[in-house]
């Protein structure tokens, strides 16, 4: 039996996050394209579902391998990306610790 | 039941994607943009995870992800001025998930469901791992160049027949994936399909080698749309559109930054992958020798006393020598005397966008004295000293009329209408593009030479 797959509905999704996602980072300050880049990263890390997928499935173990190493990569970006915003985003601030800024 | 709650999660972890980067456009906010973000992430998980149908091994899961933890967290930890690498190596973990998957979903249904692998699939799962192994070696690549590593060439690396051969190299590769797509099922396919991952892996590598540092920006932008578009592929091949949408997401982020970075180099995109940026002009003749004026720490102290409105321009000079404590003192001294102290941030200072402006939020500048170039450019006239700190070929004024100057349009910060300038050099060589910087020989220029901190050090001595 073959699987059908109504692909169109995926292909407007694109679309149309496509044009949210340069709708809204358009947007985003360019004090902060640094920290942009690292909490784009972890989000596009969602790859880690695709993942989960292969590993936890009844599928061949060389598969299963893949999947594992594929699932470790997108939880290494998932893990750092966000700590690593966090930590950035943390440092800006309107106020230095000793000096008054009006 | 389940699946109502697998996709009822999805789309909350969509919106909060989406939410999570449209907090980043404030400082103020940001912060809320991490929480959102981890907080899709989770319910994605749990999400995929909790389908006793398809998920039976766990095993496995809970191992990969307890690693992901052990490396990612460190990962996150490194210093500042590493961000760069890092986020270069985080593009090719991401590349190699998805290349990884690909390859996995290819073989599955190749050996149990070939008739499975329609048109449709074929090509997503084509895209995927062109994509993602690209981005994986091309990354891992650019990685090693920023930190340094010694067998990989920091400077551009050419040879004949470069761009031929590279093109070349992608063009077997699409030949042969149009041919998998028309013929999925066959008793060559697998072979094809490795030809192809080796293919893109090469492809990758050969992309990155003509590279030079100044093009950094440019080019970790451009790996990060491919990491996102490759995530995209991912989702056509698994019919998720969660993953299509963050990775859309990701892709137009990659997609915009590159343009920022392009616009702020006044250079397009086949130019920055194919021109070897660095080679050409190192090749320049420089003409009669020029003379620098060199001043000393004691006399440009004295200099900044008396000024109302100081620009600072910082560039990559300063991040390598981790000057920006010590800029931050000067800051303190020089706002203790009542004195007007901005930044004057080009998009391209550094090693990726936004790098300079993290490294001083790092040293507690308040964000607000951070100014873009075009709004700082206006108030130059008024600025008394403006303080160049290892920048070079941004405050180049042969940028705005020497045609035959490589930087020929690129927008730069007009350090030349300030009243006066000190520029601190580390030597007497020319920047990263290999650039005679006429700024240093102009009437009003003063040099201070020697290593940034130091540099900054003694001015800061001077001044308390």
């Amino acid at each position: 039996m073959i699987e059908q797959i109504d692909y169109w509905p995926m292909i407007f999704v694109f679309m149309l996050s496509t044009f949210i996602g340069v709708g809204v980072i358009r947007r985003v300050s360019r004090l902060l394209h640094t920290p942009l880049m690292s909490i784009t990263n972890a989000i596009s890390a969602i790859a880690v579902v695709g993942s989960i997928i292969v590993t936890g499935s009844e599928h061949p173990t060389p598969i299963r391998i893949l999947g594992a190493i594929a699932l470790f990569s997108s939880m290494t970006n998932i893990v750092s990306g966000f700590l690593i915003t966090d930590r950035m985003l943390k440092m800006f601030k309107t106020q230095g610790p000793k000096v008054k800024n009006k | 039941m389940i699946e109502i709650f697998t996709q009822i999660s999805y789309v909350l972890a969509a919106a909060l994607f989406i939410f999570s980067l449209h907090w980043m456009n404030d400082p103020k906010t940001a912060r809320h943009g991490v929480f959102a973000g981890v907080g899709g992430m989770l319910l994605a998980i749990i999400a995929t995870w909790a389908q006793p149908a398809i998920i039976v091994h766990h095993v496995w899961i809970v191992i990969a992800i307890a690693l992901g933890f052990v490396v990612g967290v460190p990962l996150s930890r490194v210093p500042l001025t590493a961000v760069p690498q890092r986020t270069a190596l985080s593009h090719a973990f991401g590349g190699l998930a998805a290349g990884l998957v690909g390859t996995a979903e290819f073989f599955l249904w190749l050996n149990e469901a070939p008739h499975n692998l329609t048109t449709f699939r074929m090509t997503a799962i084509i895209a995927e791992i062109v994509l993602g192994y690209l981005t994986f070696t091309g990354s891992l690549m650019a990685a090693g160049k920023l930190q340094g590593v010694k067998w990989i060439p920091q400077r551009p690396v050419t040879y004949p027949l470069q761009n031929v051969t590279n093109i070349g190299l992608l063009l077997l590769a699409i030949g042969l994936g149009i041919a998998l797509i028309l013929n999925p099922a066959q008793a060559w396919s697998s072979t094809a399909f490795l030809a192809i991952i080796v293919l893109a892996l090469l492809f990758g590598v050969l992309l990155i080698i003509p590279i030079g540092g100044a093009d950094m920006p440019t080019v970790i932008s451009i790996l990060n749309a491919y990491a996102g578009l490759s995530a995209v592929a991912m989702g056509f091949v698994l019919n998720n559109k969660l993953l299509i949408i963050a990775g859309a997401l990701d892709g137009s982020s990659g997609l915009i930054l590159s343009i920022i970075m392009c616009k702020a180099m006044n250079r397009s995109f086949v130019n920055v992958l194919f021109g070897a940026f660095g080679q050409v002009q190192a090749a320049q003749v420089t003409g009669e020798e020029k003379v620098y004026k060199a001043e000393t720490a004691e006399g440009a102290a004295q200099l900044l006393e008396q000024a109302n409105l100081v620009v600072i321009i910082p560039g990559y000079g300063m991040a390598v020598s981790q000057a920006q404590h010590k800029v931050r003192e000067l800051y303190d001294q020089l706002k203790k005397r009542d004195i007007t102290v901005k930044f004057a941030i080009h998009p391209v200072a550094g090693r990726m966008p936004g790098h300079m402006n993290v490294l001083l939020a790092e040293a507690e500048i308040p964000y607000t004295d951070l100014v873009e170039m075009d709004e700082m450019n206006t108030d130059m006239p008024q600025c008394d000293v403006a303080l160049v700190i290892g920048a070079n070929d941004v405050v180049n004024p042969a940028a705005r009329y020497d045609k035959t100057s490589p930087i020929y349009g690129m927008p730069i910060i007009d350090a030349d209408k300030a009243k006066t300038v000190f520029a601190i050099k580390r030597s007497k060589n020319t920047g990263f593009a290999g650039i005679e910087n006429e700024l240093y020989f102009s009437d009003k220029t003063w040099m201070l030479f020697g290593d940034a901190k130091t540099v900054v050090g003694e001015l800061v001595k001077h001044l308390s």
